[in-house]
């Protein structure tokens, strides 16, 4: 036997081929979807937008390392899931949120959404949510602040509470947005103007985000086109988003028919808010969304629903985020009870 | 027919994956005769079941087709003399591709011994009854050829109550890299046609379906103008999907019924056989010859004379690189496929009745870059890969932490048949079949131990 045996060196088991595709690639993948979500919302709101999504993914960056290290674990910046948590976060707050509190958000975005659970894949709800629903409690007046958008020489100054100092009292920034406001600025969002005043806002302004609201909700159209992206690349469950709008419209529709006053059309509905932006790119966190075929149904269902009765019957005008977080609550759930019958399994059951 | 045609799609059966296919370095090479090796190492246990019994002693002169072995129970085949030559030993240890080492018997190649068989004698098989031709088969040493290597006269006898209507011919090849089958069934057709009849007639079956993957087309024609006019054996194309050529898959895709959990195919009727078994058993049985040789893929990157290749048993893997011109990096030697094929360990191995394929890999290609392994993401892709419907994903946490009870009671662990779909999607890199394997085994002995 001529050969030397020492030449066969790797012993592995099958398979021995891989698909090319990996964690990292996806989450690139997810990175690249949102820049041009990022990109608009920079253009939209200027320097405070930009340097509002930097603070956050900073924030976020730092805290991975940070509970990395204090756990003894690889540093996981490398995953760009972090990265994503940060950019998430900042399109949910208001262009003009104080930075301190953005930082803060960014901080409990990871660390009490994430790294409390065990990192990468063990966190029970999206953490971009976690964050926000903390500053939320924490800073109701900020986070209810907006400001308009388009305004002259927002590339070269920051609207003026985004460099809040941390404890300070709130900054006003009313009479800042009485000197920068287009004609009918009125502070409110769409949806707010839509309760409480029932106007509505046109499906164009919606599509295109020449509305107010928080930096990253704004074009419901881009958004979708982004989400599409990554669907056709296969690193997005598009059952998700499909039963979130499904879900939505199926409870907005026959309130709008009952009463199209105070009921808003179930297209209103998926266009505004964070509801694009939720369905496209929070409630496919594939970390916390259910994994069997009819669970992903379910599951989007429940956040259309929970977001239309959250928004006309709860005091909040932005039930997304809450939706959300339920329905991650109630995933382990959901997969339990819609598991897939096997092959060959009997009708009653494998046991019989 | 027609206008229903129209509507129907090429059957096939639920999830499953698509790895590229690397089939064009040997499909169109026809099948090629390997020299034989000067020593020869036939295992006595190279098919599932009780080991052969060696009937021959060091020193004796053995001629190419001679009984060297016989059958050592009902589950077990004998063995057949590969080359003429001089027994050298019969309980030398050879490794194998699954690792622990196995006794052969060794035998010294006479040199310039010439290929052809001229042990046996024909016989007529239509005046043979159904036992005798179940004998004939058991005689013939045949096992499985596709690499379940399960002894052929076997499947032959149902049990007590069951009755086998329909005989399932795999024709898949679904592994990548592999074509031999592809190549018999262009080759061999005549041959495979005899052996689809005499298993008919052994089994009772009423009909035979040969079931091909649609990216061998050529083979479905090949097969279809020679089927007898009586129209009991028809050839099907199926969708070209891994693993369509496991069993269950493809009787759920030609016939659209089910195995049941825990079950066999004899259970719903079906016997399964490869058709490289049935064209070596329409050869073999005729002349009352045993199983000596068969076609074995050579291919991947680290071979320079790729191909299909008619190889002795007991050759061993060094004498095969040799001959193809292995490339001095190669790193990886896979006995089988590259998706359920085991990697050896040592080239002393050689190869058995089951092996359908040596794939050589060098430097890592892309499809088989070692990657870091992540926690599980949750992205699903195991499930919607998992032709059993099993949820890789939650038996691979509960096998991180050895839960491998509850793997078993509630999730359905033993319906795994590892065919690795769930480790080739995970975006995370984990080793879930070989979290699976583990389990299963762990299971088996502490089942063992508790007995
Ligand atoms: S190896 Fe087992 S669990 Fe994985 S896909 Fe195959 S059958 Fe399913
Ligand atoms: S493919 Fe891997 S990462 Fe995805 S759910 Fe399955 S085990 Fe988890």
């Amino acid at each position: 036997m001529s050969r030397k045996q020492k030449k066969v060196v790797e012993i592995r088991t099958s398979p021995h081929l891989k698909k090319a595709i990996s964690v990292e690639q996806i989450m690139r993948n997810v990175v690249y979807a949102l820049l041009p979500v990022c990109g608009w919302s920079v253009y939209q709101f200027g320097l405070s937008a930009l340097v509002l999504i930097l603070v956050t993914i900073l924030s976020c960056v730092l805290t991975e390392s940070l509970f990395c290290r204090l756990s003894g674990r690889p540093n996981s910046v490398g995953d760009f899931s972090v990265i994503i948590t940060g950019m998430l976060l900042a399109l949910t707050l208001p262009p003009g949120f104080p930075l301190w509190m953005a930082a803060v958000a960014g901080f409990m975005a990871i660390g009490l959404g994430k790294a409390l659970f065990g990192g990468l894949g063990y966190n029970v709800m999206n953490p971009a949510l976690v964050g926000r629903a903390f500053v939320q409690a924490a800073f109701p007046v900020a986070i209810t602040t907006w400001t308009p958008g388009f305004t002259e020489g927002r590339f070269l100054e920051f609207i003026p509470s985004s460099l809040a100092l941390p404890f300070m009292s709130p900054v006003d920034t009313a009479d800042w947005v009485k000197s920068h406001a287009v004609d009918g600025f009125t502070g409110a969002t769409p949806l707010a103007l839509q309760k409480f005043e029932h106007v509505t806002t046109s499906t164009m302004d919606l599509l295109t985000g020449s509305v107010s609201g928080s930096a990253g909700e704004a074009s419901a159209l881009l958004i979708f086109v982004c989400g599409l992206y990554l669907a056709f690349r296969k690193m997005m469950d598009w059952r998700i988003p499909a039963a979130v709008f499904l879900g939505a419209a199926l409870i907005s529709g026959p309130l709008h028919l009952m009463n199209p006053e105070i009921y808003p059309s179930p297209l209103f509905v998926i266009l505004s808010g964070g509801l694009m932006l939720g369905a496209m790119f929070m409630a496919t966190d594939m970390v916390i969304s259910p994994m069997t075929p009819r669970g992903v149904w379910l599951y989007g269902i429940v956040i259309g629903v929970l977001t239309v009765i959250i928004r006309q019957f709860g005091g909040l005008t932005e039930g997304v985020m809450y939706a959300i977080l339920v329905a991650n609550a109630l995933s382990p759930l959901i997969a339990s009870v819609t598991q897939p019958r096997i092959y060959g399994a009997t009708k009653k059951g494998a046991e019989s | 027919m027609g206008l229903l045609n129209l509507f129907r799609r090429t059957p096939t059966f639920r999830h499953g994956v698509h790895p590229m296919e690397h089939k064009e370095q040997t499909a169109h090479l026809a099948i090629r005769r390997l020299p034989f090796a000067p020593t020869i190492y036939v295992p006595l246990a190279q098919h599932i079941g009780a080991p052969a019994l060696a009937l021959v002693k060091p020193g004796q002169e053995v001629v190419r087709g001679e009984p060297i072995a016989e059958a050592g129970g009902f589950v077990s085949v004998p063995m057949h003399a590969p080359v003429t030559g001089i027994v050298r030993s019969v309980d030398h240890l050879v490794p194998t591709a699954a690792g622990p080492k196995t006794p052969a018997i060794v035998i010294d190649t006479y040199e310039a011994s010439t290929q052809e068989v001229l042990y046996g004698r024909e016989q007529d098989l239509s005046t043979l009854s159904r036992e005798a031709l179940i004998e004939a088969v058991k005689a013939s040493g045949m096992v499985g050829l596709g690499g379940a290597a399960f002894p052929s006269h076997v499947k032959l006898l149902p049990p007590e109550g069951k009755v086998i209507d329909t005989l399932i011919i795999n024709g898949c090849e679904c592994e990548p890299y592999l074509t031999c089958d592809h190549r018999v069934m262009l080759e061999q057709t005549d041959r495979l046609i005899a052996g689809i009849r005499t298993i008919m007639r052994a089994t009772g079956a009423k009909r035979a379906i040969i079931g091909v993957e649609d990216n061998k087309l050529d083979a479905v024609q090949a097969i279809r103008e020679k089927l007898p006019e009586d129209g009991v054996i028809s050839c099907e194309a199926v969708e070209t999907k891994y693993p369509q050529g496991a069993e269950k898959m493809l009787i759920s895709s030609l016939l659209k019924r089910e195995v049941p959990s825990g079950g066999l195919p004899v259970d719903i009727g079906v016997a399964v056989y490869n058709v490289g078994t049935l064209a070596q058993l329409g050869e073999l049985i005729p002349h009352s010859q045993g199983l000596i040789e068969r076609v074995v893929t050579v291919s991947g990157p680290g071979v320079g004379k790729p191909g299909n290749y008619l190889v002795p048993i007991g050759t061993p893997l060094s004498f095969l690189m040799d001959q193809v011109k292995s490339s001095s990096d190669a790193n990886e030697v896979i006995v089988g496929g590259p998706m359920m094929g085991m990697t050896v360990a040592s080239l002393s191995v050689p190869i058995t009745k089951g092996v359908s394929g040596v794939v050589v890999f060098e430097q890592a290609a892309e499809d088989q870059r070692e990657r870091p392994v992540h926690p599980c993401i949750k992205c699903g892709a195991c499930l919607d890969a998992c032709p059993i419907n099993l949820n890789p994903s939650m038996l691979g946490q509960l096998a991180s932490v050895r839960h491998y009870e509850t793997m078993e009671s509630e999730y359905h662990l033993n319906d795994c048949f590892e065919c690795g779909c769930c480790s080739y999607v995970c975006p995370s890199n984990i080793p879930l079949t070989q979290y699976f394997r583990i389990a299963k085994s762990v299971n088996r002995e502490a089942r063992a131990a508790a007995a």
